[in-house]
Formats: structure tokens, C-alpha cells, sequence
């Protein structure tokens, strides 16, 4: 910071000017008398190589050129009281010398070129030309409308640029995430990811993605609820990041696609349970999800989430208002809407985000999806192994926030 | 002893382009073409003859001249193109069922060819990615275009119920583009500013004009039973769509987006209206497995082909367009000629 420029306000003529007579005008010594006086404040900075400079040339403090101006504490720039103190010490002032600032021969075209480079290498790395030509492109692509989506309107270059990467710095750096057992997630065919539901807002399912997008590289799919698609914007993201309705044909249209889909059985009953019954899973929908793994013969495979429940514990809920808004709860939180905007800020809770072992499905044939007994039974399975899950990680942690 | 096709709606273009494309086929004796209003252009060798599909004239028409295949094609989509809603639904919905009266009287009748449509599936937001054929609409169409369709189709299976010796193929075609074709959804596309609904992308399908023509050729000649959904492969969403036409566009709250509708209908404006409004909220898509496996017909043209090959047509926009938009002119086919039977 100690060659910032400083461009001084006021005439930069030298002193006296308009007097016509060599001495400086009385405004001038008192700015240039307000030098020394600084130098001696007991709180300037004595390493500083700029308050150094000005003390052995107090007359260059009037050179804009010099940054000991601002590198002073603002308290101690030249102000009145400062200054009457000070003048009648100094009977004698110094007389400055001023240089004119001229009209330089301007920046060389090779340092306005090193300075674009440096900034190009400083905001896109080592290989700043085949980002920066990258991203042009990326650009002239979502202008012109080249760039493709899938059936269910997944966009994975809006995904990856903008959802993921808004997601990544909260999950890594604000709630800490930790993954474990990520091996269990097959690299490439049909899955379904089961996971618990939690937090007022779905956080949980924003990581979780990220979480899986980082440790395999897949894009987990999401199954919302209609909720989701009705609502503006928040159902065109939802769509462009990959999700889409949580109905049995959709649900197995994707997985007999081959992709990876999330889906958090519990719904609105999970996320907008009250604090007390934390890590207490709901129950899990209609075991629709198991029947359209067995249809598909796909692994299921059960993920828990440790952390999710603190980062906006809902204490209370004001049911009137939502209905009035056609939501299923506006969630009441000791911060929210107490302090606003700001108490939307999650908790910063420490995740624990494992993936159990996968459980199989293919060994059933096709019509056991309509044995209910059987889909019952299942379900109970992944809820129960789900459940043990989070209890095991829930003793291993030692804090809510650590 | 070829076959004898009874085509309604020809005068309107994609009806006569139908009609003559079925008479260019050697498989065909001949071909009649029906309608109220004679056709403006040439139909070539179709016989035309004028009469009212909501009279009883149109039975003897099919029984005089011992017609075996009946191509319906004359359920309008836009309203000022019939003289006003009232005049569109009754031509729709009651010639439908005098069409259908009729066939179920004439004892030669060995198929029937229904020009369907994807709306009615409707557009909401608890729809599924991808319609299949056995899906119903999860929100009811009760208005316009898609209110008649639904009644249509539901008119036609209960004539494939009582006359089961005739294959009825239902064409449920997603909205069909290109540079000819004018429906109000290409009227909405032409649009200087295109408003949107804020918030909302929907996901939308197209099928190329010259696939519309190839799968009712194809239908007519093939003779399967069922109902197939028709659409290109792949999905645009409009936002993608608006920026390949290089079309400004401009978001509107959902509940202004109706009173935007009838408001620029005032001013004289076509293309806006407000039962587009939930299909441009929404979205729709249908699986066209199907029609690939049992129709056994494939699409020349994907969804965006199709769409580059319409975005020819339109004037330029404020906006520069892709380059690729003009890629749809080197496998252009003439039309008629597509060579879509797959």
C-alpha cells in the first residue's frame, strides 16, 4: 500500500501564488508547518519508510507524488486545532521547494501491457489466454443461445459456472464439509441417492450436490417437489441445475437414463420439522422412490447428513401467513425475522456428509415394485440404515460448530 | 386398386400440401380434399369438393365415392383464422363429430388418420419431464385450442371403440415450425419484443413442417393403430430460442402476462395470447418412443433444426444471432419431398 498515489486536492501551485511575493501564503506554511508536527505524533508509524522520508525532507510534503499524507492516521491529517498547536514552535518555516508537475511522456505501451498481463494471470492463473479465450466463448454461447439442455432442461455449463460454484465456498469454507464413504457412489449408471431432509431451507440438498459433483465428478440429480416448479426463478434454477419433478415417471425415466438422482423422501415434513426433533427422520413418503429403484434395478444408496439441522433452527412457524402464500410453513428462527436479511445467514455448523453402502435392487425382479410389503420393507431398510447412520456420526462429533 | 383418401381442411396450407402429397403417391388411386372455403392454390390431381364437415352432406361424400382413408386435418388452432372462438370451437369440436358420425356409417372405412396435438397434455407445473402417450394432463386444458383437442380425441376413441375393424392413428403433434407454417405460436415468435414470463423457462419442442407432412403421409400409408406422439428430439427452452432468433425479450410478472395478451389483441397485435400463456410458463415435453418403435417413423429434423430452419424466415432481431442459426439451410428439403418416411 505504500505507493499508492495520492492526488491532493486544492490549487498544487506552489505556495503564495496569489500574493505575488515569494512567501508562502499563510495557508501554505500552515500545511507545510502541519508536516513536521506529525512526524513528532506519537502515534505515527516509525517503521514506515514514507514517514521517514518525511522527516529528513519535511519541505516534500507538499509533493503529491509522496504517500505520507494518507499513511498517517486520518485522525492526525492537518487540522485546525493540530496545527495552531504547532505553528507558534516553529517560528522559522522551511522554505519549500516545489517541482511543477509536467506532463510525463505518459505509461510506455510495454508497462500498460506487463500491468494487463500480470492483472489477466492475477484473476485467471498461469494459463490466463485459454481461460480468458474460454470464457469469451462461454459468453458468446449463452448470448446467442448455442449451448444445449437436456430433456428435463439441465444446463451443465450454467451448473457448473454459476450453481456449483456459488454453492462451493459456503460448503467448503462456511459449513466446513466433510464426505465420507464417496467410494460408495458408482462412477458411472443408475443411482439413487436417498438422504435425510433438513434445515427450513434446502441447504442440504445444495451441498450435497456439490459434494458429490467434487468427489466423483457425476451431477446428482435432484426430484423437488411441485412447489419448486411453481414458484418463479427459484423453478427455472431448479430445472437448470438438473432437478426435476418428484414423480414416478420421472424418477424412473432418469434412472433407467443412467443418471445419478437425489432424493430426499421426507419433503417439506424433514426440512420443516421444529429444532427439538433434530436427527429424527420422518417418515418417508410413500416408498415411491424404492419402487422406482426396483423398476429400474438400480442401487440405492443411503446418505446422511450431520449439520444440516443447525444452520437455521426453526422454532416456530407462522402457519396464517404461509397459507396465505401457498407454502408449507414460514419458518420462525431465533434470528429470523427477528433481524431481518441478516438472519438469513446460516449458522456456520460443521457438516458431516457420509454415503452408506449401497443397498441393491437388482436381485428383485420387476414385479416386486408392486408388492407393497416388499417396497415397505426396503423402505425401512434405507430409513433405519440412514437413521443408525446419523446417530453414529452425531456421537463422533464433538461439536455443533467444530 | 389403390387406396381412396378423404382429406379434410384443405384449404388451408398444410392441409393441401397433405392432400397433394398423399394423390403424388403411387399407392394411392385418388385423393379428395374437403372444406368449407375452396383452397387458394393448386391441389394438383385431388378432387376438391366443397362441403361443410358439420353437415351430414360429408357421409355421402365418404360412401359415394367409396373412400377407405380419412385424414383429418381440420382442427384449428388460431381463432381470427375461422372468424372468432365460438366459430372455432364449433368447427373443431361439432365437424368432428359429424366426421366421426359419418366414417361410423360408412362400412368401407379401413382407417382414419387424426391430426392431434401435444396440448392436450396441458402445461403446469406438476407435469412430468417427459409426456408419454398413456399420461393424461395433470392440470385440465379449459380453454382454447387445447379444451378442443382434448374434446376431439376424446370423441375419436369413442368411435375406435365402436368401430374397431378401422385403425384410428392419433398424431399428437408437438407445435410444428418452419418457414410456412403460421399458428400462433410462430406469430409469438415473430414478435419485434418478445414478452416472457418472468421467472419461468419453459421447455419446448418442435417439429419441423416437413416432418408434420411426412408422419401424416406416413400414417396414412402405414395404417397403425394407436396414439404417437410426434415431436423432434431435444429440447430448446424459450429463453435459448429467443436469443437463436437474436429476439429481444422482455420479462413479465405471470399475472400481467394475460391482461399484456389481451391488451396487445386490442391494439392489433397477433401473436400474443393468453392460452399460450401456461405452455410459455411451463413447458412441455413428450417422449416420442413410440413413434419410433411402433409408428416407425423418424424425424428429419431435431427440435433445434427445426427451430434454425424457422429462425431463417424471421426478420433479424436487435440481438446478433449464432451462426449456426443458417446451418438449417444446407439440408433443407423441398418441400414436399422430404423423404421423412422412416
Amino acid at each position: 500500500m505504500g505507493d499508492a498515489e495520492v492526488i491532493p486536492l486544492g490549487t498544487r501551485g506552489r505556495p503564495g501564488r496569489g500574493s505575488g511575493s515569494g512567501k508562502p501564503s499563510s495557508a501554505a506554511r500552515s500545511l507545510a508547518g502541519s508536516a513536521p508536527a506529525r512526524k513528532k505524533a506519537p502515534r505515527a508509524t516509525p517503521g514506515s519508510p514514507d514517514e521517514l522520508q518525511g522527516v529528513d525532507h519535511p519541505a516534500d510534503a507538499q509533493i503529491p507524488e509522496q504517500g505520507a499524507e494518507v499513511e498517517t492516521p486520518s485522525g492526525e491529517t492537518a487540522q485546525g486545532p493540530a496545527t495552531e498547536e504547532t505553528t507558534p514552535e516553529q517560528p522559522h518555516v522551511p522554505r519549500l521547494e516545489v517541482r511543477d508537475r509536467e506532463p510525463t511522456g505518459g505509461i510506455p505501451v510495454a508497462d500498460w501491457l506487463h500491468a494487463l498481463s500480470s492483472a489477466a494471470v492475477e484473476v485467471f492463473g498461469e494459463r490466463w489466454e485459454q481461460r480468458l479465450a474460454e470464457l469469451l466463448a462461454f459468453l458468446r454461447r449463452r448470448l446467442t443461445g448455442e449451448f444445449e439442455v437436456d430433456e428435463y432442461g439441465f444446463d451443465a455449463e450454467v451448473t457448473e459456472r454459476f450453481l456449483l460454484a456459488a454453492v462451493r465456498p459456503l460448503a467448503q469454507k462456511w459449513f466446513r464439509v466433510e464426505v465420507r464413504g464417496a467410494e460408495n457412489i458408482p462412477t458411472d449408471g443408475g443411482a439413487l441417492v436417498v438422504s435425510n431432509h433438513s434445515g427450513t431451507l434446502p441447504v442440504d440438498g445444495l451441498v450435497t450436490m456439490v459434494s458429490v459433483h467434487d468427489s466423483t465428478g457425476r451431477h446428482l440429480r435432484p426430484l423437488g417437489a411441485d412447489l419448486v416448479f411453481r414458484m418463479p426463478v427459484i423453478g427455472e434454477m431448479a430445472r437448470k441445475g438438473g432437478a426435476t419433478l418428484a414423480c414416478n415417471e420421472d424418477a424412473q425415466r432418469m434412472l433407467a437414463g443412467g443418471e445419478l438422482v437425489g432424493v430426499w423422501p421426507e419433503g417439506f415434513k424433514g426440512i420443516g420439522k421444529p429444532y427439538s426433533d433434530r436427527y429424527k427422520l420422518q417418515r418417508f413418503g410413500r416408498g415411491g422412490f424404492v419402487s422406482a429403484a426396483i423398476r429400474t434395478g438400480v442401487p440405492i444408496i443411503p446418505c446422511s447428513v450431520v449439520g444440516a439441522e443447525e444452520i437455521y433452527p426453526l422454532v416456530g412457524n407462522m402457519p396464517s401467513l404461509a397459507r396465505l402464500l401457498g407454502v408449507p410453513y414460514i419458518p420462525i428462527t431465533p434470528f429470523f425475522p427477528l433481524l431481518g436479511p441478516l438472519g438469513m445467514v446460516p449458522l456456520p455448523s460443521k457438516w458431516l456428509i457420509e454415503f452408506g453402502e449401497p443397498i441393491r435392487t437388482d436381485a428383485y425382479d420387476g414385479g416386486a415394485a408392486d408388492d407393497p410389503m416388499l417396497v415397505f420393507n426396503v423402505t425401512d431398510q434405507v430409513r433405519e440404515t440412514i437413521q443408525q447412520t446419523l446417530y453414529t456420526l452425531l456421537m463422533q462429533r464433538r461439536s455443533v460448530f467444530y | 386398386m389403390g387406396r381412396v383418401v378423404l382429406v379434410t381442411g384443405v384449404s388451408r396450407d398444410l392441409g393441401g400440401r397433405i392432400a397433394r402429397r398423399i394423390a403424388a403417391d403411387p399407392a394411392v388411386e385418388r385423393v379428395i380434399g374437403v372444406d368449407v372455403v375452396p383452397p387458394r392454390g393448386d391441389l394438383g390431381s385431388v378432387a376438391f369438393v366443397r362441403a361443410d364437415i358439420r353437415n351430414p352432406v360429408i357421409a355421402k361424400v365418404i360412401t359415394g365415392q367409396d373412400v377407405d382413408t380419412v385424414v383429418h386435418m381440420s382442427v384449428q388452432a388460431a381463432p381470427h383464422a375461422v372468424g372468432g372462438r365460438s366459430s372455432m370451437k364449433e368447427h373443431n369440436v361439432i365437424g368432428t363429430m359429424q366426421l366421426l358420425a359419418a366414417c361410423q356409417k360408412a362400412a368401407g372405412l379401413e382407417r382414419l388418420v387424426v391430426k392431434s396435438s401435444s396440448a392436450v397434455y396441458g402445461s403446469s407445473s406438476r407435469d412430468p419431464a417427459m409426456f408419454t402417450e398413456d399420461m393424461g394432463a395433470k392440470r385440465m386444458p379449459r380453454t382454447g385450442y387445447a379444451k378442443d383437442v382434448l374434446e376431439v380425441e376424446g370423441y375419436v376413441r369413442g368411435f375406435a371403440r365402436r368401430r374397431p375393424d378401422v385403425a384410428v392413428t392419433m398424431l399428437r403433434a408437438a407445435n410444428s415450425v418452419g418457414p410456412r407454417v403460421s399458428s400462433p405460436l410462430t406469430n409469438y415468435f415473430r414478435l419485434p419484443v418478445v414478452p416472457t414470463v418472468l421467472g419461468y423457462d419453459a421447455r419446448l419442442q418442435f417439429l419441423h413442417e416437413s416432418d408434420l407432412l411426412g408422419v401424416l403421409q406416413h400414417a396414412t400409408l402405414g395404417g397403425v393403430h394407436g396414439t404417437f406422439n410426434v415431436a423432434g428430439d431435444g429440447v430448446l427452452v424459450l429463453s435459448q430460442a429467443l436469443r437463436r432468433l437474436g429476439k429481444p425479450s422482455l420479462p413479465v410478472p405471470a399475472f400481467a402476462f394475460t391482461s399484456l395478451s389481451s391488451v396487445s389483441k386490442q391494439a392489433g397485435v397477433k401473436g400474443l395470447q393468453a392460452e399460450l400463456a401456461d405452455f410459455l410458463t411451463f413447458g412441455r415435453g413428450v417422449d416420442t418412443t413410440r413413434m419410433r418403435a411402433v409408428l416407425g417413423f423418424q424425424p428429419t429434423y431435431t427440435t433445434a433444426d427445426a427451430f434454425a430452419d424457422f429462425a431463417r424466415t424471421v426478420p433479424p432481431g436487435l440481438l446478433p444471432r449464432p451462426t449456426g442459426a443458417l446451418r438449417g439451410q444446407d439440408d433443407r428439403t423441398p418441400v414436399g419431398a422430404g423423404g421423412s418416411r422412416g
